[in-house]
């Protein structure tokens, strides 16, 4: 119908292949990244897998909310009362071992669940250390972790994607492409993986690939090489050959590519050489053509608008910066994650069932003490367990309003109109909003961060204009409040409203020249903290210096249109947007 | 469990490798932490260490690996080896490497009451946890930034008292827990709390190689290795042999090795320059330096064992200066050149 169709084909045919090679060799593949919507190309994929690991094989299911009892093992309380000695219950990592374990809505996963993933997969064991118990139990699994992400911002941890050697996106394919192969082939007796022989120069290659696309992680070229061999002893050669090495560049590296590849030998090398103690002449053993079949292999299968964007200056990587106050733990508001030893005073709430259970196992030993027979059963402070909660991070939209003599003239009544929207905004989202004006000598915190709405109002709408511009004083209070709300764990969103035009340096001297040096300062400082933040100009016409400004301080800049609030609005949702999802 | 990748054979990571041995030398440094790019092999050297460690001598039955020659004392109240018997036919172990994994919960790491003989046989028994079982080695957490927050804090106060308090049914049970405190992450997981990060004596940061051959040949190390560990092993047995007896000799000359006032000075000077917090960075500044000059076999502290533990020692107890684009490594490097010259 369209070109893109072949394409398709041609993704869907290394889609099967993929099952075929992750069932060859699943702990040494490590697993299979699929980003694909959910719907009947995915189901047709997964029925796949499921075919592909007939017998006694396990396929397990990891519950997205899935606690670490269940994930590593614990101690099997029933069993332990009912034996009189402990029993411990395996966990879904070790019920997993040998097989697949399937990781929906992978987009979603914790860093801790995935960390758990990665040790189980370097290790090929599950260790745990918990409930009294010291468990330990092989766990060579190979993980498909099924991505449903929409954004390219929505990505499953990294911890995890980089130990899952083959990365798959079925977004493209249709159902009309995506055949089931007919012949319901028996479970694959393929040759031993380990006995494939790679050549010296199948290794190179790959590594020069790997380096020319731009990929850091010195994880892929070896779980390309694993996926080479296993494409070998699927083909029945015991020896890596470019064909091999091809299927590990499209199915490992290509996904991955960060940069467009300079031309090999004619260009300058994509990386300046590192002093290095191994001897140079190691390079000449890359056979050049086998590297420029791997990196066509890997080329060949991306979408051209991908290259395109890669050429463009790289795929904008990911930052995470943030992350660690995405959430924090309260002790009475949120979602549960789990419990813990400890009092429950200060506020914290006690889990009685998991108290209970703590207490189980030490009840004859207790009743042979305290020599009582009445039946209740005695539980020790030790025993309390207290619930562990996780609350969704605040966010803090800081308002940085210039009040100058400059602004008053003609933009500090529409400014305030504008930040009334905001706050409205703000309010909606159960946001917190603070507000610090700058004027004459020096910035003042109006409002520490609040909730309501009222006071924001009226400390805004009393707010003076006039005086000189201490934007530097203004930023530098800014960056001050954002730093400690950060701490907290809170997000923190950055709006500036100022004409740019600082004529009062820190110390409150004035003039121009300095004050707008030490504007920039403060505006690099603001950005070393690295916030989502927004410059908004509103001089009558968009000035350079604030355009400059806004790009010193890693702000979004955006002229105030005559009177438009709403597009003001709109502007700034979009970008607290991101800093909000992180 | 698989065998562990050599330590000789890691190719690169100069600096992680120095920092782990400069800590296996003297253990009174606290400890190193390794931040990084993935799949730098971080939890590759810190396991390959443990398998070059030279055994140490502990009383036989003794489950806090209590040394024969250490006051008995010292040792818990609830061992169950009698004092006179301490010192007879003591035993070779290796030194522990314990891993604290994720997910650990605080009865398995602090100790507490023996489960199966409570249940069985209605004692109360305590039994040893993961710090009792780390005394005199090693303690090492990967991704120690995804740590519980309640878990770091009993871990920072064990650490600095070298002691393990538990209160447990009525028992009441203290032994000895020093250990060398390794820690491995990545920053893009999450930042380490400040307090954590002073704990550690020296921070590495890895970096990914980035020149062909060096990653040609960790990928072919590596892929050897898991092909055939033994025979790779083998190979390398050698070579490892080298590094253990190297840390040996470095041991015994610890305490000899004479550091002048002028290295002191210095020390203190290039600490100044920096505006590190509290004397904790200048003491491990020396100590440091003291067991690279061990390790170098080189007859006193100076200059050169200053200037290259640095770095290591310092750039994670500086300020944050936000007006300062530089990294903190940057920092370090500059106020070496300053103070020390080149």
């Amino acid at each position: 119908m369209s070109d893109s169709a072949p394409r398709a084909a041609a993704v869907w045919a290394d889609a099967v292949l993929a099952v075929r090679l992750l069932a060859a060799d699943p702990a040494g593949i490590g697993g299979i990244l699929l980003r694909a919507p959910y719907g009947p190309v995915r189901d047709r994929w997964l029925a796949l897998c499921r075919r592909s690991l007939r017998g006694e094989v396990p396929l397990r299911r990891l519950p997205p909310q899935i606690g670490e009892d269940r994930l590593l093992g614990g101690l099997d309380l029933a069993a332990t009362l009912r034996a009189g000695r402990p029993v411990a219950e395996q966990g879904l990592l070790a019920a997993a071992h040998g097989g697949l374990l399937l990781v929906p809505m992978a987009e979603r996963l914790s860093p801790t669940l995935a960390g758990h993933l990665a040790a189980a997969l370097d290790r090929g064991a599950v260790v745990a250390e918990r409930d009294g118990l010291t468990l330990e139990h092989p766990c060579r699994i190979g993980v498909v972790a099924l991505d449903e992400g929409v954004s390219t911002e929505e990505r499953p941890p990294a911890s995890l994607c980089d130990r899952l050697a083959i990365h798959l996106d079925l977004a493209s394919v249709t159902l009309r492409e995506a055949s089931l192969p007919d012949d319901e082939p028996e479970v694959e007796r393929v040759r031993e993986v380990v006995a494939v022989r790679s050549d010296e120069t199948v290794v190179a290659a790959l590594c020069e690939a790997a380096l020319m696309l731009g990929i850091p992680s010195l994880r892929v070229p070896l779980l390309a090489l694993r996926v080479a061999r296993a494409a070998a002893a699927l083909a029945g050669r015991d020896r890596i050959d470019e064909r091999d090495a091809g299927v590990a560049a499209r199915l490992v590296l290509a996904p991955r590519a960060l940069a467009a590849p300079a031309r090999p030998e004619t260009d300058a090398p994509p990386e300046p050489p590192a002093p290095t103690d191994a001897p140079e002449d190691r390079t000449a053993s890359s056979d050049d053509s086998l590297t420029e079949i791997v990196l066509q292999a890997a080329l060949a299968t991306m979408p051209p608008d991908m290259l395109a964007r890669l050429r463009d200056g790289g795929r904008r990587r990911a930052g995470a910066a943030g992350r660690s106050g995405a959430a924090l733990r309260h002790k009475l508001r949120g979602r549960p994650v789990g419990v813990r030893s400890g009092s429950p005073r200060a506020g914290a709430r006690l889990s009685l069932i998991d108290t209970l259970r703590a207490a189980a196992p030490w009840q004859s030993l207790r009743r042979a003490q305290i020599s009582a027979t009445d039946g209740r059963i005695a539980v020790r402070p030790d025993d309390f367990r207290i619930r562990r909660l996780k609350q969704r991070a605040q966010t803090t939209t800081i308002l940085a309003v210039d009040a100058s003599g400059s602004q008053a003239l003609h933009r500090l009544a529409e400014a305030k109109g504008a930040v009334e929207l905001l706050l409205a905004e703000c309010y909606v989202r159960r946001d917190r909003v603070a507000l610090v004006a700058f004027r004459g000598r020096g910035a003042e915190l109006l409002l520490p961060p609040t909730r309501s709405l009222v006071r924001a109002r009226r400390s805004l709408a009393a707010l003076p204009g006039g005086g000189g511009t201490p934007l530097a004083a203004g930023i530098d209070a800014v960056r001050v409040l954002a730093e400690g709300l950060r701490r907290r764990g809170e997000s923190v969103v950055v709006v500036v409203l100022t004409d740019g035009r600082a004529n009062v340096a820190r110390d409150g001297t004035g003039g121009r020249v300095q004050a707008e040096a030490d504007a920039r300062s403060a505006a690099t400082a603001l950005r070393e903290i690295g916030l989502t933040s927004l410059l908004i100009d509103t001089s009558p016409r968009p000035q350079p210096v604030a355009a400059d400004l806004a790009r010193v301080m890693g702000a979004a800049y955006l002229p105030l249109p005559h009177a438009d609030a709403t597009a003001l609005s709109r502007a700034v949702v979009a970008t607290a947007g991101p800093a909000r999802a992180a | 469990m698989r065998a562990a990748f050599p330590f000789s054979a890691i190719v690169g990571q100069e600096e992680m490798r120095l920092a782990l041995l400069v800590a296996a030398v003297d253990p009174s440094i606290g400890g190193v932490l390794v931040f990084g790019d993935r799949g730098t092999g971080k939890s590759t050297a810190v396991r390959a260490l443990a398998a070059l460690l030279p055994p140490m001598t502990v009383v036989r039955g003794c489950p806090y690996n209590c040394d024969p020659t250490a006051d008995a004392a010292a040792c818990s109240a609830a061992c169950p080896v009698p004092a006179a018997a301490r010192t007879r036919k003591p035993s070779r172990v290796p030194v522990p490497v314990v891993d604290l994994p994720l997910g650990a919960t605080e009865d398995r790491v602090v100790g507490a009451l023996d489960l199966e003989r409570a249940l069985t046989r209605g004692e109360k028994a305590f039994e040893p946890g993961l710090l009792a079982r780390a005394h005199r080695g090693f303690l090492y957490i990967d991704e120690v930034n995804l740590l519980e927050d309640h878990l770091v804090d009993l871990l920072l106060d064990v650490a600095a008292s070298g002691e393990n308090v538990v209160e447990r049914e009525g028992l009441s049970i203290r032994h000895p827990a020093r250990f060398v405190l390794v820690g491995s992450g990545n920053p893009e997981e999450g930042e380490l709390r400040p307090q954590l990060l002073d704990r550690f004596g020296l921070s590495v940061e890895v970096r990914t190689p980035n020149d062909l051959p060096t990653r040609v040949e960790v990928v072919r190390r590596r892929d050897a290795f898991e092909r055939d560990p033994d025979a790779f092993l083998a190979r390398w047995r050698r070579e490892d042999g080298k590094v253990r007896r190297r840390l040996e000799a470095a041991r015994e000359r610890l305490g000899t090795m004479p550091v002048s006032e002028h290295t002191l000075e210095r020390a203190a000077k290039l600490c100044m320059a920096l505006g590190t917090d509290g004397l904790r960075g200048e003491l491990t500044l020396i100590r440091a330096a003291r067991a690279l000059a061990c390790l170098e076999g080189d007859v006193e502290v100076g200059d050169t064992h200053l200037r290259r533990m640095a770095a290591p020692a310092l750039r994670h107890r500086l300020r944050r200066n936000p007006l300062d684009e530089a990294g903190s490594t940057a920092r370090v490097e500059r106020a070496v050149q300053e103070q020390l010259g080149s």
